[in-house]
């Protein structure tokens, strides 16, 4: 019985194609964006692990040199002497081929078997080769494929190494880094002797031991990209559920006389849940398999740009190409099902509190309508109360979407009470009947168009406010590189002695004015990366650098040598002021600063901080020199990059003008918001999608309605007309409305989001222009939904209207 | 096969029906008639077990329905009873012959054979292959009848059927169906505020402000 039930209801869905395809794009998009944000995700996570666990990092504690430096040689042997057992390791980056690779060089032999790295050696063929020349490397199958051509030892395929990362003997490590006598880290093994020395004891206090962490470092420097990515998917998918949630709420409507008659015929209430249960998760199950396709396509299409940015950003190794496990198939197939039910929900309650007698009066139907739009202002009023109170109470990354959700999902349902409102006091001002009709109608026509209306307006809202982030970012951005890169070069030697010899070259040159050393240490305060530079007294700094907040006379106590100037990001998450005294850990001791001003560092993870450059040469003598910028004539700038990297037979990337370097950044901003505004876009266009399915499942409804007014004499060509103009009046309001919204989601991106995820607050700018395109587009997208139905009404036979008007079924 | 004790309904404060008595033997036909809002499709809905009754007692085939839970209902409808009504109630989405099967199906009882034959007597044969928003509404209440019949119901319940047709339609239609409820053995309770409809299946109890009186 329950198969004919069934096969009854699945008849409603042959009988409405348009109905049903719009029910698989609703889950198809809703599965598509989720899983594949799901998969970018994955993709990136399960790299950072591979990271992680080469070397046992996730495992075993680790012994580095305090203040940045590399372990000398000496101490390591000191500790192997006093019995430590610890396995040294050499990371630098190279370049293959014009692409820069990460190369990590093992002890095979001293190295935890636990670690990927000491199985990946002993399960090769055999520990000479990799130990002896030839040498053997091991690496990515797409790392491999990427440098099947280049001049390497030979390459061998290992699925478990990070992308972009070549394993190899530390001899061969050594010798391509050129770092005989320096190692970059001691992995140490979980067993040791008992009694050992301590290791300050043994090394002066010169090295420092760190037990492994829960989480990848990658994986908490990276957390807030991944949850930004996590929060478009997520809203992508609450857009795709709309349409569910419309359709079914639709076809649900429209079969409802059908379901008095199966329960009239003998249908028990249970049987026919269970049928309607089962139809959904046919459909879902369908709609999520062509949602699992797509997000596949899309995140395979988007890694890349995922991959430049978290290289660029983090430097961390992502693969371009994904590599998913059943699990994330089977998980987005899961994902349909939750979002059907979830979306099904009303609609089943519905159906269960189904009355068999009930008439479906206009009144009644008039009534529900008015009862849900007041639920709706009470549920829109309490996500927005909850999301302001949530944000206050745990005013963290998560606080800030959270208040960002509250405020989106609040406004979408207060949309249809405030269109609602509009409409029916345009239709009161109208003296014309006909006009007042014409207004009247559009407002009955919210109900079925509520949620893709809805949709439109988090989608239209989404991208002002991301649109205004990211232009605004851009404008600040672009600003910001001009201050910044206020050199015309920037030149680089491979060693001191190089760098000695560039420096005399343009220093006996009459157009240079000065060379100017980018010298830095690298630190960790407080577990967190610290850049810390040192800086010639020079009007460049003074005049150029932009600066947000500063005690007065800023570079003068700066290049005291007694204080120090503060990233935005840096003194934000350390919560540190002008005026304030900074202490940071010197191989001598503990350095204290007083913080003389802040600056704008913007796309830089790493905390960073300006210091006197003899105060830090004071203290790190032996920092690497090879660093310069050169202030010149701008138009002499690139004669001498070219008579310098002629003079010297310098390489392409040595000499780097000003131009260069800012097109290097701009390319990095626009590939770091390539997926934001991707995503953007996609769920503009699902929102259009939601209108346009919804307009299409609707039109058949709108025949009977519409049939009285044919009757009394309006044509056909007038009606259809008036439909489109409907939509384009609803479209209209719903952008006019997304404005304000969209502006305030673009304060919230700027000033919590971002100042949580990325420790920076961006000034808030208006774009009108953007606003004025993102209506036109509205409308466009509103026209071209409402064409097909406006279009088929105009072409419908007068007999068929006939029949409608006479036909009181 | 139907026995209806003491029944009372009520809505708010006003009574549609009071202390309905009534019995009606397997085969047997009853006209059932009254004005508009007399009560007679409450009635109908009582013993279909749609609604309930706020006192008395309702038998079909020796089942108390007030004593049946949801299911329990569900069952007496799919095999005990069948519902012709005004507004036809075809499923539109499937066709015209498996309109016909459904409650059969439903009630275990499908048998293609009489399927055709009760289609061929009601003059549907050819649109079998048709779906409900094909044929005319002449065409669709005669696709009800043929549903209810080849059920094979003990009991059928038929409110104002022909309500929708013109007069020689009506007459055909039911002219057919009692052909068929005699032939079947089926009791008939038909609803009609017509008295010559009524006149043409003979007996007849009258509803007077949800009162029954005898009145042929």
């Amino acid at each position: 019985m329950l198969w004919l039930v069934l096969r009854t209801l699945i008849g409603h869905w042959r009988r409405r194609p348009f109905q049903a395809i719009s029910l698989l794009i609703g889950l198809a998009v809703a599965t598509a964006l989720f899983a594949g944000v799901q998969a970018l995700n994955a993709e990136a996570r399960a790299s950072y692990d591979r990271a992680e666990s080469l070397l046992g990092a996730d495992l075993f504690d680790e012994i580095t040199a305090r203040g940045g430096r590399p372990i000398a040689l000496d101490d390591y042997i000191a500790l192997r002497r006093a019995g430590w057992r610890v396995s040294p390791v050499i990371e630098g980056t190279i370049l293959v081929d014009g692409r820069a690779v990460t190369l990590i060089g093992i002890d095979p032999l001293t190295l935890p078997p636990a670690a990927v790295g000491a199985g990946l050696v002993q399960g090769a063929d055999g520990l000479t080769s990799f130990l002896a020349p030839p040498w053997q490397l091991f690496a990515s199958p797409a790392t491999v494929a990427a440098l099947a051509e280049a001049n390497l030892p030979p390459l061998t395929v290992a699925e478990a190494m990070p992308a972009n990362t070549l394993l190899a003997d530390i001899a061969y490590a050594a010798d391509r880094l050129a770092r005989a006598d320096e190692i970059t880290r001691l992995v140490v093994a979980p067993t040791q002797k008992p009694d050992l020395p301590a290791i300050d004891a043994v090394t002066d206090g010169r090295l420092v031991l760190t037990p492994p962490t829960g989480q990848s470092d990658l994986g908490s420097l990276t957390d807030s990209f991944h949850l930004n990515l996590t929060a478009f998917g997520l809203l992508s998918f609450v857009v795709g559920l709309f349409i569910v949630n419309a359709t079914v709420g639709l076809a649900f409507e429209q079969r409802r006389p059908l379901l008095r008659t199966l329960r009239a015929l003998g249908v028990s209430e249970r049987r026919l849940s269970a049928a309607l249960l089962i139809e959904l998760l046919l459909l879902a199950t369908l709609g999520g398999v062509i949602g699992i396709v797509l997000g596949y396509v899309m995140a395979a299409a988007l890694l890349p740009d995922v991959a430049a940015s978290l290289g660029g950003l983090y430097g961390a190794p992502v693969p371009g190409t994904l590599s998913l496990s059943p699990l994330w198939w089977l998980g987005g197939l899961a994902i349909s099902l939750a979002g059907a039910l979830l979306a099904a929900a009303s609609s089943f309650w519905k159906a269960r509190q189904l009355s068999i007698l009930a008439p479906v009066g206009a009144t009644a139907w008039l009534g529900a309508e008015a009862r849900r739009l007041a639920l709706q202002r009470w549920l829109g009023a309490a996500a927005l109360v909850v999301g302001l109170v949530l944000w206050r109470t745990n005013p963290g990354l998560v606080g800030g979407f959270v208040l960002l959700a509250g405020v989106l999902i609040g406004a979408a349902l207060l949309l249809p009470s405030l269109l609602s409102f509009v409409l029916a006091r345009l239709a009161s001002r109208q003296s014309d009947p006909v006009r007042a009709w014409f207004w009247a109608d559009t407002r009955a026509q919210l109900g079925g168009l509520s949620l893709a209306l809805m949709a439109l307006f988090l989608a239209l809202s989404v991208n002002i406010g991301v649109g205004t982030m990211v232009d605004g970012f851009r404008k600040t951005f672009l600003g910001w590189l001009d201050q910044r890169l206020a050199a015309e070069l920037y030149v680089g030697g491979t060693d001191e002695a190089e760098a000695e010899e560039i420096t005399a070259w343009l220093t006996a040159r009459e157009d240079v004015s000065a060379v100017l050393p980018i010298w830095n240490i690298d630190l960790r305060h407080e577990g967190f990366p610290l850049e810390v530079f040192g800086i010639a007294d020079h009007p460049t700094y003074r005049e150029n650098w932009p600066v947000l907040g500063a005690l007065s006379t800023p570079w003068d106590r700066l290049f005291s040598g007694e204080a120090t100037l503060l990233s935005e990001q840096f003194a934000r998450r350390f919560d540190l002021v002008p005026g304030e005294i900074i202490t940071i850990q010197a191989p001598d001791g503990d350095w204290a600063l007083e913080i003389a001003g802040i600056y704008a560092d913007y796309g830089n993870t790493e905390g960073q901080m300006l210091v006197a450059l003899p105060a830090l040469l004071d203290r790190w003598p032996e920092v690497e020199k090879t660093r310069f910028a050169v202030r010149t004539i701008p138009d002499r700038a690139e004669v001498i990059a070219a008579e310098l990297t002629d003079a010297l037979s310098l390489g392409d990337r040595q000499v780097v003008d000003q131009t260069a370097l800012k097109a290097l950044s701009r390319r990095i901003f626009e590939t770091t918001f390539a997926v934001t505004v991707a995503l953007n876009a996609l769920t503009l266009a699902v929102a259009g999608l939601a209108l346009f399915t919804s307009l299409l499942a609707l039109s058949a409804e709108r025949l009977p309605q519409l049939a009285p007014a044919w009757a009394m004499g309006l044509p056909r060509r007038l009606l259809g007309r008036w439909e489109l103009q409907r939509t384009l009046a609803l479209a209209l309001f719903t952008a006019l409305a997304a404005i304000p919204l969209g502006q305030l989601t673009a304060w919230i991106l700027t000033a919590v989001i971002n100042v949580e995820a990325f420790g920076w607050r961006l000034p808030l700018y208006a774009f009108p222009l953007d606003w004025a395109r993102l209506s036109l587009l509205a409308l466009v997208a509103a026209a071209l939904a409402s064409a097909l139905p406006a279009w088929r009404l105009m072409r419908l036979p007068p007999a068929r209207l006939l029949r409608l008007f006479s036909d009181d079924r | 096969m139907l026995e209806l004790r003491g029944i009372r309904k009520s809505y708010g404060e006003v009574s549609v029906l009071d202390d309905i008595n009534l019995d009606l033997a397997a085969g047997a036909a009853l006209a059932l008639t009254g004005e508009s809002g007399s009560g007679k499709s409450t009635l109908l809905h009582l013993i279909a077990a749609l609604d309930s009754a706020d006192a008395g007692e309702i038998r079909i085939s020796g089942r108390d329905v007030h004593t049946l839970d949801e299911p329990g209902r569900a069952d007496l409808r799919r095999t005990q009873l069948s519902l012709v009504f005004q507004q036809f109630n075809l499923i539109p989405t499937i066709r015209v012959a498996e309109n016909i099967a459904f409650q059969a199906r439903l009630a275990g009882r499908h048998d293609a054979a009489w399927d055709a034959e009760i289609a061929r007597r009601l003059g549907i044969g050819d649109l079998l292959a048709r779906y409900p928003e094909e044929i005319s509404g002449g065409q669709a209440q005669r696709v009800a009848i043929a549903r209810a019949l080849a059920a094979r119901p003990p009991l059928l319940l038929a409110d104002e059927p022909t309500g929708n047709l013109d007069e020689a339609t009506g007459d055909a239609v039911l002219a057919l169906m009692l052909e068929l409820v005699r032939e079947t053995q089926t009791a008939l309770l038909f609803v009609t505020h017509s008295p010559r409809l009524a006149a043409m299946i003979g007996p007849r109890r009258h509803l007077t402000a949800g009162r029954l009186d005898r009145t042929a």
